[in-house]
């Protein structure tokens, strides 16, 4: 690690301000990823903005039909909550499933999206569920947030305050773990909302998440395991690692899309 | 005494500190005007080193040197050494390049020291040392065992042309060509020993310490043997006399064999530290783990086996290549020879063995012992090949074991073994019954019902630990003896240090090695302290590796509180005013025929060192006895092992239902720690046959680098284990310990993979087992048996 200053404002406008005040500041939230890159010496950013301590970032809340939670809400809060568990059952599995204990106890939902791993589960999630990413500056469709492999649509000096969330009627994912790192080598969510069928698949793409649109089609036919047979992934369009080839990525995305319909029941 | 004797699941005495922060790793140890080493490690898997530059580097804060082979070279500090002469089957000595501490004129695999920073701080350290300017010519690298050897590769070492370090072979190639020549059925498989890292929890580190004014040095380092250490560093290396260097080894966090070595990196820091008037302190970070810890197995191999139509095993013939890296670590050459070919009679009576060995080099981490060091690769080669021979002959695997095993002893085998004692149709009887074989065709056919392949598959498993008859292994080639000494010194209030030439990494020897003093002398088990890993306290050890503290070490012990007795009998026949003969110790007490006084063991311990009983010329003082111990024989520690398994064919993912373990480790200790020892053996075997392998590039890169790609077991892999001892006492040793430290590793690769093969219904898949794996090979038919 290089040496960098640190700062950990209490207000969001305190983040915002420190953040416009240094162009090559880093954001700190759970800091699984930048902490260890650091540590590695593979990122060296001069100044860290820990967000730990805003208040506007944390919390979890349900209002009608909408689930919202806070940019640094933990995994383990969102797995815990009552709120997210019974607005969106499947929701509390994907943060359940991500990393260990102690990621989940540090790693946050804001982070996650900002990073946007191709292998990460959040992003799947969002895309999925339709969900909108709220900043200090603006609102952003999922559908507009995820652009590639940690690339995202976050502008300079934007900071994520919350995610909201459309409450479905039906939502799963499943997800194949590396064997190693334990994070997605495909995973898939599906869900249905408004009467409309979404499938997003982390992990396999070779430009990171990105929605089936073949296999929402076959869904927005019949929601069912049985419409997604013959729904092809090409495998051209998938990562290739020693952990997995496109053709094995391909057919996991499959696998798994069948197995979420079946679980969303 | 017997809840904390011999036998009794004593809690070990270590955990209390090691659970609560309380160890003291080489990490934990910071020494006064301390300076911190970093070393330049090379990114390239071959390359000619042009020239280095540290004017930077030397330039940056908080820099006060920078070292490279070239001052190693002018200091005249040896080379790294491998311990153990191979000769090739036509007489030859194996031909092995030059292993220096920091590279000189050429890096020879990616990690390989170019150079070594030394600063105040760490961070200092690691600024100066990205500034160390290395002009490399990068050169083609030989990185795969199986063609290393090939015309036109590049070559690692000129002294070893085509990459051939030694061409070794055992057994009588006529007699094993001519039952082949006889046989009814040939069973010939291609099998890959993948290569490990072993990944111990605590990473190696040093602190290298020099004493100007007593001209001495010392050396804290991750060691499972100190003595070994400071011999090869005295006598080999160099580096100061032996009389003038302490080398204490202090709690350590796992090995696996990985921390037996004599690595570049204490050999460098010990050196440095009198270079620069400074202790010099070394840890490695994961990454270097990774990089620079001798690596595991790594064998190319073809095997064949010979039955006869009545299922009996006629004949083995194995052909293997052992991957040994860019350099011959310290124990290198012996592994894939004496410590792998040995073994390759399994359980069973086979009238010939033929096996030839190609020690290779290539651009690669070198690779040395790791848990079961030669023995799991030779189980491998004999299970997969008896499950396979059974199938392909329509026999029950169980049962055409039962029909091939050894089943009079002492057993000498076609490769040098004479197996002393063992009952292996009892282990497999137990195991059988314990894994319920029966009601397997009902859990295949519910498995198949959901989509899945179920499999079983066995191991019969032996090793050879309790290393070794020093006379035996030095007919071998061994350069050292493999005894290991005691000392039991019995202070004035009865209580006893125990110093062993053992070392405990994990093994838990502070409990176990107490258990038998406890028993022996009859006093509380807290009345005992084991010390070890210290050169100034314990006199010389050989060290804990191959499963061989406890029939070896242990051993030794028994010898000393042998002479201890004898002395405080005569003690206690002063004090009790009765003819020595008469006096007998028995629970802690001494007693005689001649009187009905007795004395407890804390005061004849007093009454030896008070000494007003008898006079000088009738008997010296004190209470304190040594004994070195060397075994008559190897010790054959056996069992069955049971994997059964689920695969979903949908994704490849592998499920180990029910692990069953019977083992024959003769006479226990604790059976607590021995069942542990089952425990992390089978997860490291599991880890094996499913998880882990090191993969390089084909420029030498290594791919699995960090626990993002190298996957270690965890506790969810693995099922909750039904383990069972059957023991036969090992005769060639006073306790009657066989070792079990290393069995699970051993048994369980193939165990696995016979249980995969078994689900797929055909052979065609190596280890590891990943899920992408797994799912390829479940897309192929399954395998034509052959009816006899």
């Amino acid at each position: 690690m290089y040496a960098f200053d640190y700062h950990r404002p209490s207000s969001l406008a305190d983040a915002a301000k420190l953040l416009a005040g240094n162009s090559e500041a880093k954001l700190l939230a759970g800091g699984h990823t930048l902490i260890p890159t650091m540590k590695q010496r593979l990122a060296n950013p001069p100044v860290l903005v820990d967000l730990g301590r805003v208040p506007e970032l944390r919390g979890i809340q349900k209002s009608g039909s909408t689930l919202t939670i806070g940019a640094m809400t933990t995994h383990d809060e969102v797995a815990k909550s009552a709120d997210v568990r019974s607005a969106i059952p499947g929701l509390c599995d994907v943060a359940a499933a991500i990393g260990d204990p102690h990621v989940r106890n540090r790693g946050t939902i804001g982070g996650s999206i900002a990073n946007n791993d191709p292998a990460a589960d959040y992003p799947a999630a969002l895309l999925a569920l339709g969900a909108t990413i709220g900043t200090n500056k603006r609102e952003i469709k999922a559908d507009d947030f995820f652009k590639g492999l940690f690339s995202t649509a976050l502008g300079d000096g934007e900071i994520i305050t919350r995610i909201s969330f459309p409450v479905p009627a039906k939502f799963a994912y499943m997800k194949f773990a590396n064997p190693a790192s334990r994070y997605a080598l495909v995973g898939v969510a599906v869900a249905q909302t408004g009467g409309a069928a979404r499938v997003a698949v982390t992990g396999a793409g070779s430009n990171g998440v990105f929605r089936h649109k073949a296999m929402e089609t076959a869904l927005g036919k019949g929601w069912s395991a049985q419409s997604l047979a013959g729904v092809a992934t090409p495998a051209s369009d998938m990562m290739s690692d020693m952990h997995g080839d496109g053709a094995y990525r391909a057919h996991l995305v499959g696998v798994l899309a069948r197995r979420a319909v079946a679980k969303a029941g | 005494m017997a809840d904390t004797g011999m036998g009794a699941s004593v809690k070990r005495k270590e955990d209390q500190r090691f659970i609560t922060g309380k160890g003291q790793y080489t990490d934990d140890i910071n020494r006064p005007g301390q300076t911190w080493a970093v070393f330049v490690r090379s990114p390239h898997a071959h390359a000619n080193l042009k020239g280095i530059d540290a004017s930077a580097a030397l330039a940056s804060t908080g820099c006060l040197a920078v070292y490279t082979g070239a001052d190693l070279a002018k200091d005249k500090v040896g080379n790294l050494i491998c311990g153990w002469m191979i000769h090739s089957k036509d007489g030859s000595p194996m031909k092995a390049g030059p292993h220096p501490a920091l590279a000189q004129g050429k890096v020879r695999y990616v990690g390989d020291h170019v150079a070594v920073v030394i600063a105040e701080t760490l961070a200092q350290a690691r600024d100066a040392a990205e500034k160390v300017n290395v002009d490399y010519e990068v050169l083609p690298a030989a990185v795969d065992p199986a063609t290393t050897q090939n015309p036109g590769q590049p070559q690692v070492h000129a002294e070893a042309p085509n990459n051939t370090v030694y061409q070794w072979h055992l057994g009588d190639k006529a007699k094993t060509d001519a039952a082949f020549a006889a046989a009814k059925h040939v069973t010939k498989l291609d099998l890959t020993n993948n290569r490990l890292v072993p990944n111990a929890i605590e990473p190696r580190a040093a602190i290298g310490e020099y004493d100007q004014g007593q001209e001495s040095f010392t050396l804290w380092t991750t060691s499972q043997n100190p003595h070994v250490t400071r011999l090869v560093l005295a006598a080999f290396i160099g580096l100061a006399p032996e009389h003038k260097l302490r080398v204490i080894a202090p709690d350590v966090g796992g090995g696996f064999g990985s921390k037996i070595f004599i690595y570049a990196e204490e050999t460098v820091c010990l050196w440095a530290s009198r270079k620069v008037g400074r202790p010099v302190k070394w840890v490695a970070d994961r990454t270097e783990s990774f990089l620079s810890d001798a690596h595991g197995r790594d064998h190319v191999t073809t095997a064949e086996l010979a039955v006869d139509g009545d299922g009996k095993i006629l004949a083995l013939r194995v052909k293997t290549k052992a991957n040994l890296g860019g350099y011959l670590s310290t124990f290198a050459s012996s592994v894939p020879t004496y410590l792998y070919a040995p073994l390759l009679s399994g359980q069973y009576d086979i009238g010939a063995i033929y096996c030839e060995v190609d020690g290779v080099y290539t651009n690669t981490t070198p690779v040395d012992a790791y848990r079961g060091a030669g023995r799991p690769e030779a189980t491998f080669v004999v299970e997969r090949l008896v499950e396979v021979a059974a199938r392909e002959t329509g026999r029950d695997p169980a049962e055409f074991r039962r029909q091939n095993f050894i089943k009079s002893f002492p057993h000498a085998t076609p490769v040098i073994m004479t197996y002393d004692a063992g009952d292996y149709a009892a282990c497999l009887d137990k195991a059988l019954e314990l894994a319920d074989v029966k009601g397997l065709a009902a859990r295949k056919a519910a498995s198949a019902k959901n989509g899945k392949k179920r499999g079983l598959g066995y191991s019969a498993y032996i090793e050879a630990c309790g290393i070794a008859p020093s006379q035996a292994v030095g007919s071998l080639g061994a350069g050292v003896g493999l005894w290991e000494s005691a000392e039991v010194r019995v202070n004035p209030t009865g209580s006893v240090e125990v110093l062993t030439g053992s070392h405990s990494h994990g093994q838990g020897h502070e409990t176990t090695f107490a258990q038998l003093v406890s028993q022996r002398l009859g006093i509380p088990i807290e009345q005992i302290t084991v010390v070890h890993g210290d050169t100034d306290k314990v006199q010389f050890g050989m060290g804990t590796y191959g499963s061989r503290s406890g029939a070896v070490g242990m051993s030794a012990i028994y010898h000393a509180i042998d002479k201890v007795i004898v002395k405080a009998k005569k003690v206690a026949g002063f004090v009790l005013e009765v003819p020595e003969p008469t006096v007998d110790f028995k629970d802690g007490i001494f007693s005689s025929t001649a009187t009905n006084k007795t004395l407890t063991f804390p005061e004849v311990a007093l009454q030896a060192y008070i000494a007003h009983k008898f006079s000088g010329q009738q008997l010296e003082p004190g209470l304190k006895e040594g004994a070195f111990f060397d075994p008559t024989n190897f010790t054959f520690p056996s069992g069955v092992h049971i994997c059964e398994l689920e695969i979903d064919p949908e994704t490849g993912a592998t499920t180990i239902d029910k692990w069953t373990a019977v083992d024959d480790f003769g006479t226990l200790v604790n059976p607590m720690i021995v069942e542990g020892q089952v425990h992390g053996g089978i997860a490291q075997g599991v880890g094996q046959a499913l998880l882990e392998g090191a993969v390089y590039d084909k420029e030498g890169q290594l791919l699995t680098a960090s626990y993002m790609d190298y996957c270690m077991p965890r506790a969810a892999d693995l099922p909750s284990y039904q383990v069972a001892m059957l023991g036969t006492p090992c005769p060639s040793n006073p306790l009657g310990i066989k070792g079990c430290g290393e069995a699970g590793a051993i048994a369980a690769p193939a165990a696995v993979m016979n249980a995969i093969t078994d689900a797929l219904g055909h052979e065609q898949i190596a280890m590891p087992a990943t899920p992408l794996a797994v799912w390829r090979a479940a897309q192929k038919a399954p395998a034509k048996m052959a009816a006899e």
